[in-house]
């Protein structure tokens, strides 16, 4: 083990110093100018010259008082929650059934992964195209059941559900993969104890499984919480967050008060940015210190 | 007996990767068959249109994301290796800190991260560059990479650091020629997940680029969308070849990828 000699630390600190400066430069630079650009009131002539009057917290003011806010607020935490409840349920049950290695049970279990690698523009556009009301193919499924056409992204009762189910489907590779190798981290032992003592399937499942996978579900689910609240893209790209804000999220009103607008309003838009930066920031402490948890135990 | 299981197992992905299949019959499907209903299921009168006009307007774009990934890996790994080995071996005061300055980092939504970027790049004119494209999209992959280049280093065993010191060698030496060399399966996990994460990166092209003469295949795929909503066969096909990355991917690395996603949540 190399010492603590003060020759140790300067070699310690040189290989360190690329990465030190780097998040200085392009983590906590970025982060300052975004809470700097919130606390002031910029233009478009402003934000160009760097003079815009330091306005305190109005932006946070005006972002509360918006009417975008309630609904925008509402759709994350649905968005979030079912997003969740459905990306882990359905990841659990596919791990538990993967875990039982049947034949080409590994192949598979890889091709789940597909939809976690689709670069997300792809799932976006083709998850657009098949809720498409006319010519989509979920319609055409739903109609051969008998279910009328359904304005998947052009209704402002489903949009919101279309952006979620495609979430979901993006999900479950990942819950999937996580949970299974959680699942390998059980004994058999255990299982065959519990066989022995007459637990069916069931009942070995509720009673051994999932009390064992807690601290790996509890992870998981923390670690979706902070990935979730991050999505953009894929709202972005399918609804725009519309028809009329019925699928805006915090991440993308934020984007389209900084980007989406012909005349953009920074100020607001980083205020919209910090208030989801301090959920994201939240439940990542509450993941990092179970996760430390974990680890000392 | 055992079959039966393989059977479901073989409809439960058929259903999971029916939009994957979807994309690329669509993207085989003649215009006047587009609005057909039913749609085929098939694309048994297939066409290659679609490619067709991948091949006339979208390949700078393929291009401009090539080297936007490839920057990404690059710049990634020569932040992230020596900072991982300076963690997981030479005990650095503050280190602890740091390594949760990196925990935190990982959290922040990139949407944040492109308004403070927009707001530095337009100032210091690499607004709409493929080297400001490169620096944003490498912070998707740097605090991961040192998470998983750490994780990996601590278990390099002592003795075999102990021996090139004992023949000479100074830390740098070590680095380069003993831990380096034996840390390539994580050096190939971060290389592919830093260049699939630039190659799918929408975020920073469409704030940080949207104006660029050189866009990235994200932003082609986008204008697509927005400007010509009939040609979906073309859409879906700038689709498929945009996956590809993905795909050889999962191919030639299965098991760094599924190690990678495990790594981030279940390592410490």
């Amino acid at each position: 083990m190399a010492a603590r000699t003060r020759s140790g630390q300067w070699a310690a600190w040189a290989f360190l110093a690329p990465v030190a400066v780097y998040l200085l430069v392009f983590y906590a630079y970025p982060l300052y100018r975004n809470v700097e650009l919130s606390l002031r009131n910029y233009t478009v002539r402003s934000f160009v010259q760097g003079d815009a009057p330091f306005t305190g917290f109005a932006n946070y003011i005006k972002i509360f008082g918006d009417a975008t806010f309630g609904p925008a607020l509402w759709h994350t935490v649905v968005f979030t929650v079912v997003s969740l409840a459905f990306q882990f349920g359905i990841g659990l049950a596919l791990a538990v059934f993967f875990s039982r290695n049947f034949r080409l049970s590994a192949t598979l279990r890889a091709l789940f992964l597909v939809p976690w690698l689709l670069p997300l523009i792809v799932s976006a556009s083709t998850w657009s195209w098949m809720l498409n009301s006319d010519s989509g193919v979920i319609n055409v499924v739903l109609g051969a059941f008998g279910i009328d056409p359904v304005n998947w992204l052009t209704s402002p009762d489903w949009s919101l559900w279309s952006v979620t189910i495609a979430n979901i489907w993006i999900g479950i590779p990942f819950n999937l993969v996580v949970l299974y190798s959680g699942l390998q981290g059980i004994s058999p032992a255990i299982y065959e104890a519990a066989a022995l003592d007459g637990a069916g399937g069931w009942q070995r499942f509720w009673k051994v499984t999932f009390p064992l996978l807690r601290p790996v579900s509890a992870i998981t689910l923390l670690l979706g919480l902070v990935y979730t609240l991050k999505v953009f893209d894929l709202i972005w790209i399918m609804t725009k967050g519309g028809p009329s804000g019925s699928s805006t999220t915090f991440a993308t009103w934020s984007y389209r008060l900084g980007f989406g607008n012909l005349v953009p309003s920074f100020g607001p838009g980083a205020a919209v940015g910090n208030l989801l930066i301090v959920m994201a920031l939240i439940f990542g402490l509450i993941y990092i210190r179970v996760q430390r948890r974990q680890a000392h135990t | 007996m055992r079959y039966w299981k393989t059977a479901i197992g073989l409809v439960l992905t058929g259903v999971m990767l029916f939009p994957v299949y979807w994309m690329i019959n669509v993207s085989f499907t003649r215009d006047t068959d587009m609005r057909k209903s039913p749609p085929s299921w098939f694309p048994v009168n297939g066409t290659l249109e679609g490619y067709r006009a991948v091949l006339d307007q979208q390949l700078p774009y393929l291009g401009v994301s090539l080297v936007v990934g490839l920057g990404t890996v690059a710049l990634t790994l020569l932040v992230s290796a020596p900072a991982a080995y300076s963690l997981a071996k030479l005990r650095p005061r503050g280190g602890g800190v740091l390594g949760f300055v990196l925990l935190i980092a990982q959290m922040i939504p990139g949407i944040i991260m492109a308004m403070g970027f927009y707001a530095i790049f337009l100032s210091t004119g690499v607004l709409n560059t493929i080297p400001g494209l490169i620096v944003a999209d490498s912070t998707l992959a740097v605090p991961f990479a040192v998470l998983i280049f750490t994780a990996f280093m601590s278990g390099i065993p002592e003795e075999l650091l102990q021996a090139a010191r004992t023949d000479g060698a100074g830390t740098f030496r070590t680095f380069w020629s003993i831990v380096l060399p034996v840390s390539r399966n994580s050096i190939i996990t971060v290389s592919l997940f830093a260049f699939l994460w630039a190659w799918s990166d929408f975020v920073f092209a469409s704030t940080l680029d949207q104006g660029g003469d050189h866009q990235p295949i994200t932003l082609g795929i986008y204008h697509y969308i927005g400007n010509n909503n009939q040609q979906w066969n073309a859409i879906m096909a700038t689709a498929v070849i945009a996956s590809i990355p993905a795909t050889i991917l999962l191919i030639i690395a299965q098991r760094y990828v599924a190690a990678g996603v495990t790594a981030g949540a279940v390592k410490d």
